[in-house]
């Protein structure tokens, strides 16, 4: 069996695991700190990784990168532009700019997520510190790969709450040669409609978000394949940096104080609420802003088959995520303590107590 | 022989009387859906890899949750183990019975239960076939995009577990990108949902963690797939190299030229004589290697990229490109690639099909070392490569029934896998450890990668009743393992960097 080394530049980040654990205390896990406002508020000693940083490894034809937790998102990004490359999932970063270490726990996806996949479809493998301060690999560097579960993936989404992200294998796809983005000026009921008809057609869609008033596509592809589906599709051509404003929550509708997120099938009917609305993910994923109380969002959101989440504003000791079902529940507690026996890490960030 | 199950090496439970369980179980199920006679116990010995076999106790065959449930829960009070299989395709012995078990059988769970056209989900019983799916949601103009080569025959719940792929899997993904929800049994009785039909679920990706967990976790009993739409036009080309270096180097230039193929498949020169033999592909069989290249989308489109991809292939050396005329002759290119695994069984009387990944860029050198080690161990063998996505399926041709040539053929395949690990990749693309590869997962993954494993498992599973002997060896296991493959007082691959 090959034999777990602990470089020297990870000792001292298992040393404060092993301690945290030694003494209970929670480890609070700090990337660049750009979405601090995600999940429930916690307590606990920050865990630096923003200084753990660099590409480990790229190369272009293996459709693979390899980056320490704490490299910029940004740096990955533009190293990926320059051989025409890209994160197809499109992971938002926010003021601060956020790393790629915090990309993965966090899990969000941008507006290509319906048409090309999310954060945890990306994930290839992950090194992490596990809650006994111990260096795991899961995955590797390769596409095809059913060696072991899939733990990898279980790190995307889960909110640092299963261990300490070091370095992360991505796999990445070619940018599109052409992209363009079209309109409608439809209200919501006649784009979801429209879009219905759309989704099952073999169309070069990367984008659909509705913005309270027109709907918004973008094709990327070839330029043959986006000249076609322009053919297609029809509407009016504009630019095309309101998907970059979408993707980074740069549209003035994020900047309300309290946001929810309703992650929904796209096709569904989601009860009455007040406020207003902005769907993305072709009406997957609905943002809103409402004065209705928590529970009648989650129970909406339930009645249409997904769930609600309480995106940025949350209060003190105010629940974020979904509650879950009791026995799921109880699975999600076995879990974490496979991984993080002693409950180090992020603890409550993404339920209480947990 | 790995079929047989150590138990000091893999688990050891407690004796339990037949008659008990079977009285526990009869009330549970339908009055045909328990088998217990020798000859019937008989037809479930083995899965698709044929050389393993053992017989389990029991076998059940029940038709709803609630009877899975039921047997579950019979099985847990009596600590006997539980073994779930699909349609018994697999190739790594992931559904071979633990001795005495209860196998689970889920091939009565075959209904579609709903397909949804306009949110692109179809609801179904595990026991569904893979190619039945992509039937059921062709009026629609949908398909579920994961193909493996047993289609025809393989079930949903079996492509869950293995996290199955197939020849598209570059462009659309595995099993684990083309499912959104599950309902499972854990062997507690409880019955969950993971995941559903909006893009994500709140709490951990458990739906990922699933799949490909070899039945090490809990029985799948229902599968939401999601559908694309069907590509309007798919055309082909077959290229020809003196070198499988330049073949190599081809596939190399096509992804750096930022095309994505919805197939793109190399196969070595004895796999292309088998072929030919086989179905009269019309493969140049005097060619070291040939890549299949498959294209689609909107059909002018596909006629330009396919262009560019044929420049490609020669400016990388080719000897010769076609590109495929008419739909017949797309489908004829692909029928040698698909006739490859039984095109084998005309070359000699058995063969061991191999299955890892490596990083494409290693293709040659990987070659390279597999002919020198086919020549170390005295057997032939052909290589069918799925060339965009770097899983590599070496087939070692041996005579099972000349004395020492599975030990042989055995001995050979461990080393190809062990080849895979050190050059970068995994043990296993897409056919799962399951009892075959059990060994080399000690060479993959350290005693604390393993433990986290076992950790996981006995989150869903605490006594770890399902499959056992499966997929995630003991501690132990590895430790006999290992002692036996000290070379030079060292262990292998120790000097590796393990990123």
């Amino acid at each position: 069996m090959p034999t777990s080394t602990v470089s020297d530049e990870v000792e001292p980040l298992a040393a404060e695991v092993r301690e945290a654990a030694r003494r209970h205390y929670s480890l609070k896990i700090r990337g660049a700190n750009s979405k601090a406002f995600l999940g429930r508020r916690t307590m606990g000693r920050v865990l630096d990784l923003s200084t753990f940083a660099g590409v480990i490894d790229y190369q272009p034809t293996e459709l693979v990168i390899t980056a320490r937790a704490g490299t910029p998102l940004r740096e990955v990004e533009a190293l990926l532009a320059a051989h025409g490359q890209m994160l197809a999932f499109e992971p938002p970063d926010f003021v601060g700019g956020g790393t790629v270490g915090g990309m993965v726990a966090a899990g969000l996806s941008g507006p290509r997520r319906p048409f090309a996949g999310a954060v945890r479809d990306f994930v290839l493998g992950v090194t992490v510190l596990d809650g006994r301060g111990q260096v795991l690999r899961f995955g590797g560097q390769v596409f095809k790969n059913v060696a072991g579960f899939d733990a990898f993936r279980l790190m995307a989404g889960a909110m640092g709450s299963l261990g300490v992200i070091l370095n992360v294998s991505l796999r990445v796809a070619p940018r599109p040669r052409a992209e363009l983005s079209l309109s409608f000026a439809d209200k919501w009921p006649a784009a979801q409609a429209r879009l219905g008809e759309l989704m099952r057609r073999p169309l070069p869609l990367s984008g659909a978000f509705h913005d309270g008033k027109r709907l918004h596509l973008r094709l990327s592809g070839t330029e043959r394949a986006v000249a076609h589906g322009v053919a297609e599709i029809g509407g009016d051509e504009g630019p095309l940096e309101i998907w970059d404003d979408l993707r980074h929550h740069r549209l003035p509708f994020f900047a309300a104080n309290r946001l929810w997120r309703l992650s929904v099938p796209g096709t569904c009917q989601v009860g009455d609420l007040p406020g207003t609305w902005l769907m993305d993910w072709a009406g997957a994923q609905r943002w809103l802003v409402t004065r209705a109380p928590p529970q009648a969002i989650r129970a909406a959101a339930r009645e249409a088959g997904g769930h609600a989440m309480l995106y940025h504003g949350a209060v003190d000791g105010e629940d974020v995520f979904d509650p879950l079902p009791s026995p799921l529940m109880d699975l999600h507690r076995r879990v974490k303590r496979a991984l993080d026996p002693a409950g180090v890490f992020n603890r409550g960030r993404m339920y209480e107590g947990f | 022989m790995l079929s047989e199950f150590d138990p000091r090496l893999d688990y050891r439970f407690p004796d339990y009387d037949l008659d008990t369980l079977i009285a526990r179980l009869r009330p549970v199920l339908p009055a045909d859906g328990l088998l217990s006679a020798p000859e019937a116990l008989r037809v479930y010995e083995c899965d698709g890899l044929a050389a393993y076999r053992s017989l389990p106790g029991l076998v059940a065959l029940p038709r709803t949750t609630e009877e899975v449930r039921g047997v579950l829960m019979a099985c847990r009070d009596m600590r006997v183990p539980v073994v779930a299989r699909g349609a018994g395709t697999g190739l790594s012995g992931g559904a071979l019975p633990f001795p005495g078990c209860v196998l689970l059988s889920l091939s009565r769970f075959d209904k579609i239960l709903a397909v949804d056209a306009e949110a692109r989900v179809a609801r179904v019983q595990p026991g569904v076939r893979n190619l039945a799916l992509s039937e059921t949601a062709k009026p629609f103009g949908l398909f579920y995009a994961p193909d493996p080569s047993s289609q025809a025959a393989c079930s949903i719940g079996g492509n869950v577990a293995e996290n199955a792929g197939g020849v598209h899997c570059l462009k659309y993904g595995l099993t684990v990108n083309n499912i959104a929800a599950l309902e499972i049994v854990t062997l507690d009785g409880e019955v969950l949902r993971l995941g559903g039909e909006a893009l994500d679920a709140p709490g951990f990706d458990l739906l990922a963690l699933m799949t490909g967990s070899e039945g090490l976790l809990a029985v799948v009993t229902a599968v939401t797939v999601r559908l694309l739409p069907m590509p309007v036009h798919a055309r082909a080309l077959l290229a020809a190299f003196g070198q499988a270096r330049h073949a190599g180097e081809a596939v190399a230039a096509i992804i750096a030229a930022g095309v994505i193929p919805a197939g793109l498949e190399m196969m070595d020169q004895l796999a292309i004589i088998a072929a030919e033999r086989f179905c009269n592909a019309g493969y140049p069989t005097n060619a070291k290697a040939i890549l299949l290249v498959e294209l689609d989308g909107e059909e002018e489109d596909v006629a330009i990229e396919l262009e560019r991809v044929a420049g490609i292939c020669r400016a990388a050396g080719a000897t010769e490109v076609r590109l495929a005329r008419d739909e017949a002759e797309r489908l004829r290119f692909w029928a040698g690639r698909k006739a490859a695994f039984p095109a084998m069984g005309r070359m000699a009387p058995d063969y061991y099909c191999i299955d890892g990944t490596i990083p494409r860029a290693r293709l040659a050198d990987v070659l390279d070392e597999i002919a020198r080690l086919s020549a170390q161990h005295r057997l032939p063998v052909a290589n069918v490569f799925h060339a965009g996505d770097g899983n590599l399926h070496p087939l070692i041709l041996y005579d099972a029934r000349r004395k020492g040539q599975l030990d042989r053929a055995e001995a050979l395949g461990g080393a190809i896998l062990e080849l895979c690990v050190e050059v970068g990749g995994t043990i296993t693309g897409e056919h799962g450890v399951g009892r075959e590869k059990i060994n080399q997962m000690c060479v993959q993954f350290s005693e604390a990668e393993l433990k986290a494993f076992a950790a996981l498992k006995a989150a869903f599973d605490p006594i770890g009743l399902l499959n056992p002997g499966k997929a995630v060896p003991t501690l132990a296991r590895c430790a006999e393992f290992g002692a036996m493959h000290v070379h030079g007082g060292a262990l292998p691959f120790a000097h590796l960097d393990r990123l």
